[in-house]
């Protein structure tokens, strides 16, 4: 099915089972543990060994000696497989760093041999056994330094009218320098697989991962062998937030282990090795200058941003948003990737705008303070609804305005704290704050194949559902198009024997994978009308009816399969229209008057994103989305020895994300709006715009608190303990 | 991680005493008598030779809380602790709770309220969940109990942080203290 203009009237706006609060169904599997993750598929295959991994410790150089005998030779081993004794593999085209094989080290706790045994105890017990010696070589690993050294230099992305005129005619101006952390995924599952590739033939993969036929290109390209050959399950996925878009460590191990072994071998990565061996979103250093007019009106954005990332790669783009999110004739914006020798920088929820909204939006604060305006209506007079770099390209629904301004009312944002440091409870200061939230809608070609089978309906598409709902929502979506009941519905998902799909990550999923679902539905729905020799049906209430023809699903064919099977691919009428997501973020803190604790005491955001497929899912995405901003505002971050070249914290107690007694009340709301130019079902994400402006509505929160401006993530204690405003002490 | 040690040498270690020990403890009722290599922990011995996977394995550092188990009706990191420490003890784990016939009313409520999203922490959330209450009712005080010659009032605060050693990072904290306190009202 082809996408070529917005949709127009359709089912989805007289819905009856789409955009209704389901529970998930896959609830009653994940509530009685039996949903199954990639590591305990102990019935899919037999003899399944264990592989466990070895890393370098140091960053940068090679391995000169390695020493594998006493491993080989301990009890239960089956095959040490070290890197020293292999080629290099052929790196597939979404990976930055080589995975495994050759001398060469490119990170640190890079893995550097795997061995197998019959148990993890003695596989574990057996890699301490490996003598390994090095020959490090110097590395680059101080994005501070990089900074001072860029400062003014390179090839802007874009570079609008005259930013410096604007800057130096303008009354009101900022020009600050402000730092996110590097930051861990840490989904609770860690990367896992169990390979087969006993035979040396076919290769079956169960693994956690996001993307189907991305992770199975990427297999053939690492063993150069033809993608025809594998095969690649990954119905459960314990959390990925981008960590699990790309094929890992722990599938090639457990290959290589299966083929030296002749038996599936299952290779989970310690949750150490998942913040410096797998990726991780780069920490960023920026400069945002501002300019407006003394009426409020921004005149110029200058936004210049740098991100850690290893030869090759593109790091954190934290000014992608500040091209097209606030009005403004003049602007350029710069992002410069490092090449440095840290561990792989790569996608992580809203990679870019998560970053670069936690900077924009207090940067939008300092403005909104330099003017005396109140920085909702501030972001109110500079709305656009045209993209400012070219104005010929309008947003086809932004109701960014109608979030401020539902945000502010829900909030009691008139009722806030006007004078920072001016509000006390006990010993607790009190303080609001707000941001704007913006991410893009993108959308990608998807299939699915639906099966009609005795009025049953099975749809296979190679989609993941990473908690995201997608079980759910595709169940939805069928049940709708089809007019059946959501219980004779069955979604099966992230395998790779099922079509193609988008796969899960930048929050184009939901969109892209409902739409492919509905092609297959309209092509079964023209195989069963060409069946009953009728131009057009109606399906309702498990049947199908047709002028005086009226049949129960069940009933067709004698109850015969019949398989359909389509994608939908959306048209370039796009390119000449801005899609998005938007929304508004209100925050209440409270902060320790003596220790500087923050504690967030009230949250909320308010959506802008199309059609809501369900309210349950959406909202626990959008809430999701809110936490992990919590952690990045005032926890989260990777610690980096700049002489050794590694994270340091690489552990869930160093690398703090936030738990239970972090989190307070959220409320969640979203516009009832749709966009006819997304999709068939008029939806857009939400999954990382949830996140997006988090950080800096509580950085925001922790200013009116206490007057303290801090421009440096995660905002711990240490950054206003000693300029908290007089207490009596 | 493993690494050579200052010398940048290992020795062959050599197991002193036996390596393997017999076991044996009840999990869900259910009596098992086990051999084990002295090193598996109860985490381990739960999931690969039990082949019971609903504790799940987040971190094997005691640090996520996914593993959480009862021994003997307390609530313990099945990760933290060897299988042949736990001689004629009774475990229970999350399959024990109830099955998808008979849900226990804890995992009843995280459904209710979308406790949960990818669902790996989910276990180790409704193990605790249930303790929490029990430990409650049992007077046992928290970090932030203020009072300790009263009854323990059940607060969103005493909820919070009693929970606050399982992880969740897709975020379903606030849904999930809305499951526990729709327990806590059924069943006071």
């Amino acid at each position: 099915m082809d996408f070529n203009q917005s949709a127009e009237d359709n089912l989805f706006d007289h819905a009856r089972v789409i955009g209704k609060p389901h529970p998930r169904v896959d609830g009653l599997l994940k509530v009685t543990g039996r949903a199954p993750y990639a590591y305990e598929r102990h019935n899919v295959v037999a003899n399944q060994l264990v592989g466990y991994p070895l890393c370098a410790t140091i960053a940068k150089g090679r391995i000169t000696h390695m020493d594998a005998s006493a491993a080989r030779a301990a009890p239960g081993v089956a095959a040490v497989v070290t890197t020293a004794e292999l080629e290099p593999l052929e790196r597939a085209k979404s990976n930055i760093a080589h995975l495994f094989g050759g001398a060469k080290i490119e990170h640190y706790h890079q893995a550097i041999a795997v061995v197998v045994a019959e148990t993890l105890e003695q596989a574990h017990g057996a890699a301490g056994l490996i003598e390994v010696r090095y020959e490090e070589a110097p590395g680059v690993f101080d994005l501070e330094d990089a900074f001072e050294r860029l400062q003014d230099i390179g090839e802007p992305q874009t570079n609008v009218g005259d930013v410096d005129a604007a800057l130096q005619a303008a009354p009101v101006t900022l020009d600050a320098v402000y730092r996110t952390a590097s930051q861990s995924h840490a989904m609770m599952e860690p990367h896992a697989s169990i390979v087969d590739w006993s035979e040396g033939g076919q290769m079956t993969v169960w693994t956690s991962n996001q993307m189907i036929d991305t992770n199975r290109q990427a297999l053939a390209t690492t063993f150069n062998i033809d993608a025809d050959t594998i095969r690649v399950e990954s119905p459960y996925i314990g959390g990925g937030f981008g960590g699990k878009l790309w094929l890992r460590a722990d599938a090639v191990l457990a290959a290589l282990g299966s083929r030296e072994t002749g038996r599936p071998v299952k290779v989970a990565l310690p949750r150490p090795m998942i913040f410096n061996n797998a990726t991780h979103r780069s920490g960023t250093i920026q400069r945002l200058r501002i300019a407006a007019g003394s009426d409020g009106k921004i005149t110029a954005f200058d936004h210049a941003a740098i991100s850690h990332t290893l030869p090759g790669g593109s790091g954190e783009d934290a000014v992608n948003q500040t091209r097209c999110f606030y009005a403004g004739e003049n602007r350029r914006v710069a992002h410069h990737p490092i090449d440095m020798g840290l561990p792989e920088s790569a996608d992580m929820r809203a990679p870019g705008e998560a970053s670069g909204l936690a900077v924009l939006e207090i940067a939008m604060d300092e403005m909104a303070e330099k003017l005396g305006m109140d920085p909702v209506e501030f972001r109110i007079l500079n709305d656009t609804q045209v993209n400012p770099e070219e104005p010929s390209k309008p947003f086809t629904e932004r109701h960014f305005v109608e979030c401020l301004r539902k945000g502010a009312d829900t909030f009691g944002w008139a009722e806030r704290n006007l004078e920072p440091g001016g509000r006390r409870e006990g010993q607790w200061l009190i303080g609001h704050g707000m941001a704007g939230a913006y991410r893009g809608a993108p959308t990608m070609t998807s299939g699915a194949r639906v099966r009609l089978q005795k009025g049953r309906l099975i749809v296979e598409t190679d989609m993941t559902d990473i908690g995201t709902g997608s079980y759910t929502i595709l169940t939805q979506t069928a049940a709708e198009t089809m007019g059946m009941e959501m219980q004779d519905v069955e979604v099966r998902l992230g395998n790779s024997a099922y079509p193609t799909s988008s796969g899960s990550g930048g929050q184009f999923g939901a969109t892209s994978t409902t739409a492919g679902v509905y092609a297959a539905c309209v092509a079964l729905q023209e195989q069963i009308a060409k069946r009953l020799n009728v131009d057009e049906a109606r399906f309702e209430n498990g049947r199908v009816v047709s002028g005086q023809k009226d049949l129960a699903l069940a009933d067709i064919a004698d109850g015969e399969e019949i398989v359909a099977e389509d994608s939908i691919n959306f048209g370039d009428f796009k390119d000449e229209l801005e899609i998005g997501t938007f929304g508004a973020h209100f925050i209440e803190v409270a902060v320790n008057a003596y220790t500087g604790e923050t504690r967030v005491r009230r949250m909320l955001a308010v959506c802008d994103a199309g059609r809501i497929l369900n309210p349950i899912t959406a909202r626990s995405q959008v809430i999701g989305g809110m936490t992990m901003g919590v952690g990045a505002a005032l926890t989260e971050g990777m610690s980096v020895d700049t002489g050794r070249g590694f994270f340091v914290n690489h552990d869930l107690a160093g690398y703090e994300v936030a738990v239970h007694a972090d989190i307070p009340e959220q409320e969640v709301i979203f516009l009832e709006t749709t966009d006819a130019a997304s999709s068939p079902l008029k939806a857009k994400g939400v999954g990382e715009l949830g996140i997006c402006g988090v950080a800096a509505a509580i950085g925001n929160a922790i200013y009116n608190a206490t007057g303290v401006r801090i421009r440096e993530y995660p905002m711990t204690l240490d950054h206003m303990i000693d300029q908290l405003p007089n207490t009596e002490r | 991680m493993n690494s050579p040690d200052s010398a940048g040498k290992r020795r062959e270690i050599t197991p002193h005493g036996v390596e393997h020990s017999n076991v044996t403890f009840t999990v869900n009722g259910k009596r098992h008598e086990l051999e084990l290599d002295n090193r598996t922990t109860l985490l381990d011995t739960l999931r690969e030779h039990l082949q019971l996977t609903g504790s799940k394995k987040g971190c094997d550092h005691g640090q996520c809380g996914a593993c959480t188990v009862f021994v003997n009706g307390t609530r313990i990191n099945a990760c933290l602790t060897l299988a042949v420490m736990h001689e004629g003890d009774e475990i229970a784990t999350v399959e024990g709770l109830g099955d998808v016939e008979h849900l226990d009313p804890m995992q009843q409520a995280f459904i209710d309220h979308d406790g949960f999203q990818c669902g790996y922490c989910t276990p180790g959330q409704i193990c605790s969940a249930k303790a929490v209450l029990e430990e409650v009712r049992a007077g046992l005080p928290s970090h932030i109990t203020q009072d300790l010659n009263t009854p323990i009032e059940l607060t969103d605060a005493e909820i919070r942080e009693r929970m606050s050693g399982n992880l969740c990072r897709c975020g379903a904290y606030s849904n999930i203290l809305k499951a526990i306190t729709q327990v806590a009202e059924a069943h006071p």
